[in-house]
């Protein structure tokens, strides 16, 4: 008796003693529960709860709609054009007006500061660099990301993400890919290195890093200031001015949609590649639609996206400002090391449509890309004369007829936009979401690859055909 | 006295948010439910913080700390990552089923769908196989009522043996009645008499066997009786985590953890 009970006592025998018991039971009995289980809470439901029958779900109604295998796919580019398009057109003034103010106070700085006898490198240091550097990053940036914040939140507090999600399945399964993957598609619109981190509702590990993987190939919002720029600079431009915010617009949605594409490209090749494998099936469900909260959608999309990001780009601006300002006016034989620097990278800016200034922007706008356009004005004004460019006319003189822009360079620069390594952050975060540097590395070099591939093959046959 | 009657006023004198302020609290409480019920935005009203809230299942995927006071107590409060059932393997029930095994929370907030309740039910009979201090928040009753739903809680208390509060988890209505129930049961003040699903009685016999086995083995381990069932079933990983004396060292580990507040895991969370 003892012994017997001593020895029950250690794991092994109480595993040993489980075992056993669970022979003497009948088959199924775990079966039986677990149906046991399900029909209780069924039973209880069905007391505790009175339904009124009369009433439509009217949710039904609407997921009928906009999840319709005819209709789904339009009313999602519908709505992603009226927020683009509301973007555009809600952002120009706005724009202009905050450069406007902000550039007066740099004249107002400067003058200042030479009233008190500074030597001139002090002002043009904090002055015409830091400083601009920030103002630029302001009035480019604010305007637009106060706009789309918003709507993306309403979007997705509504609860309409999982229908996106829904609707796009079976591209992405044939893509090889999850499901799932649209979701953190979705959000890689917000922030990239949110969409890598919205990535773990994706189970199996190889969809996972598939999504991953090709999560920069959507624009953050840190990119949407260069296509917007562009896009209404050489496309809205192009039109009568009537359509002009339609076009660009337009425009933007095209690059979005190339975007898509490219991920379901690229998702599909790494199936078949490095990441084989098929799809796994998964269950989504369509949660209810909700009213947005007004207040948490102002906080959501103010303070944690869109002050949050403008915050980043500000603490990356300062410090990049300052380094141009140096490169452009620290000269060494006749050039500042700016120019010296553009014109080595020229000849490989040129072969892929673009000019060696743009290159060099890039480079110093690896921490974050909402400064390439900020970077690359500074570039081309500070080696120049110091011209304030307050609204998009002083933007396109400034690109076309000082710096020999075309819209081939216009279309190019959007396509590296898209395509190009993702920001320091989004590398970061691939390296700790995969803890491996091998695909951190492969996170950064295959699109950088890719966007050049891309615009060289873009540039030849433009200047083939032209 | 009636002009500060207000039901749905979180910003009530007896409720002070916290945020991740604390580092010294009196009880946990956990938050467990279905993903997309409300769970990270009861989380965010009560403790101040903001964990973003998103209308899609999978937004909570590690667990998020906070910290709230009620009635002069100290609550520390985890938000877990939204699970439909315990049984399976999935990384996010994992977090969410060891926490409640072992990290001992003083009361279990399991918050459901008014919407669909019977299949946020299925979780709650889990979890009432895990721990007897649970109470059950009946979230979005307005979304309910507007869909002609009503929700009997009075019935839905009686056949779980636990309370059950209908919440607003976006106004704050009905939080807190919530917070009364939370802190009765964590202070010892109400017990529950839970519903268990018994099974067959051969079934019975057998985990009523095994329970004092268990506790003989790995003393100091709870919910035996929930391992019994596990081990009942054949989970291979309970097997393995009871015989290389896992579980006891988990048991230490996830109160250790539970002890120490972590700052790191708020904000991690927190994003």
């Amino acid at each position: 008796m003892t012994t017997g009970s001593t020895s029950a006592t250690t794991p092994e025998a109480v595993i040993r003693r489980a075992a056993s018991l669970r022979d003497t039971l009948s088959r199924g009995f775990r079966d039986e529960a677990v149906r046991s289980l399900y029909a209780e809470a069924s039973r209880i439901a069905d007391r505790a709860t009175v339904r009124d029958g009369a009433r439509l779900d009217i949710d039904q109604r609407i997921d009928a709609l906009v999840t319709s295998p005819i209709l789904g796919l339009p009313i999602m580019a519908l709505l992603l054009a009226i927020v683009f398009w509301l973007t555009v057109a809600g952002a120009n003034v706005p724009s202009a007006m905050l450069a406007e103010g902000l550039f007066w106070i740099e004249g107002l700085g400067v003058r200042m500061f030479e009233a008190i006898g500074l030597p001139w490198w002090i002002t043009g240091f904090v002055w015409n660099g830091v400083y601009r550097g920030l103002a630029w990053v302001v009035s480019v940036m604010l305007p637009p990301m106060a706009i789309f914040f918003p709507m993306f939140t309403i979007l997705e507090d509504l609860g309409y993400l999982p229908r996106v999600a829904f609707n796009l399945d079976f591209l992405f399964r044939r893509a090889g890919a999850h499901g799932k993957q649209a979701l953190s598609m979705a959000m890689g619109f917000g922030c990239n290195a949110a969409g890598v981190i919205a990535t773990r509702v994706i189970d199996s590990p190889r969809e996972r890093l598939v999504a991953i993987l090709t999560n920069n190939f959507v624009p953050c919002n840190g990119r949407y200031p260069t296509l917007i720029m562009l896009a209404t600079i050489f496309v809205g431009a192009a039109f009568p001015p009537a359509f002009a915010s339609f076009a660009a617009a337009g425009a933007v949605m095209a690059v979005v949609l190339i975007g898509v594409g490219v991920t379901l490209v690229v998702s599909w090749a790494l199936s078949r590649t490095i990441l084989k494998g098929e799809a796994s099936a998964f269950t989504l469900e369509l949660p209810p639609y909700r009213r947005p909260g007004i207040l948490r959608i102002i906080y959501t999309s103010l303070i944690d996206r869109t002050l949050f990001v403008l915050w980043r780009a500000m603490l990356t601006a300062a410090p990049a400002g300052a380094v141009i300002w140096i490169l452009a006016n620290v000269h060494v034989g006749g050039a500042s090391i700016a120019q010296h620097t553009a014109d080595a990278l020229g000849p490989l800016g040129h072969a892929i449509g673009l000019d060696g200034a743009v290159l060099l922007a890039y480079i110093i706008a690896i921490p974050a890309n909402e400064i390439v356009v900020p970077t690359l004005m500074m570039i081309y004004l500070g080696t120049g004369m110091m011209t304030d460019v307050t609204s998009f006319e002083d933007l396109r003189r400034v690109l076309v007829d000082e710096n020999g822009w075309t819209m081939l360079t216009a279309v190019n620069l959007m396509l590296f936009s898209l395509l190009h390594n993702p920001c320091a952050t989004t590398i970061l975060t691939i390296y700790k979401e995969t803890l491996s540097a091998r695909w951190a590395t492969i996170g950064a070099l295959m699109p950088l690859g890719l966007a050049f591939i891309v615009t060289f093959l873009v540039a030849t046959i433009w200047r083939l055909v032209a | 006295m009636s002009t500060h009657d207000c039901d749905t006023c979180v910003f009530h004198a007896e409720l002070e948010r916290m945020g991740v302020s604390t580092d010294r609290f009196d009880r946990v409480v956990a938050l467990a439910g279905n993903p997309n019920t409300g769970k990270s935005t009861l989380f965010n009203s009560l403790t101040g913080l903001k964990q973003h809230t998103g209308n899609w299942p999978g937004k909570t995927v590690s667990r998020a700390e906070g910290g709230f006071e009620f009635n002069k107590v100290r609550y520390k409060i985890v938000d877990l990552p939204g699970t439909y059932s315990l049984l399976s393997a999935s990384h996010d029930e994992q977090v969410a089923r060891d926490f409640l095994l072992f990290g001992r929370p003083d009361v279990t907030i399991v918050v459901t769908d008014a919407t669909s309740l019977e299949r946020n039910l299925n979780l709650v009979l889990q979890v009432l196989e895990i721990t007897d201090r649970v109470v059950v928040a009946v979230n979005l009753m307005d979304e309910a009522r507007r869909k002609g739903i009503t929700v009997d809680l009075r019935s839905l208390a009686r056949d779980l043996g636990v309370p059950a509060v209908g919440i607003v988890a976006r106004t704050g209505e009905g939080v807190r009645d919530l917070l009364a129930q939370v802190d009765a049961l964590s202070s010892g003040e109400a017990v529950t008499a839970p519903l268990r699903i018994r099974g067959t009685g051969e079934f019975q016999r057998a985990v009523d066997e095994l329970v004092p086995l268990i506790e003989a083995a790995a003393p100091g381990v709870p919910n035996a009786r929930w391992i019994a069932i596990r081990l009942l079933d054949g989970d291979a990983e309970v097997e393995t985590a009871l015989a290389s004396g896992r579980l006891a060292q988990l048991t230490a580990e996830q109160q250790q953890a539970a002890q120490g507040f972590s700052r790191k895991i708020a904000l991690d969370g927190a994003q």
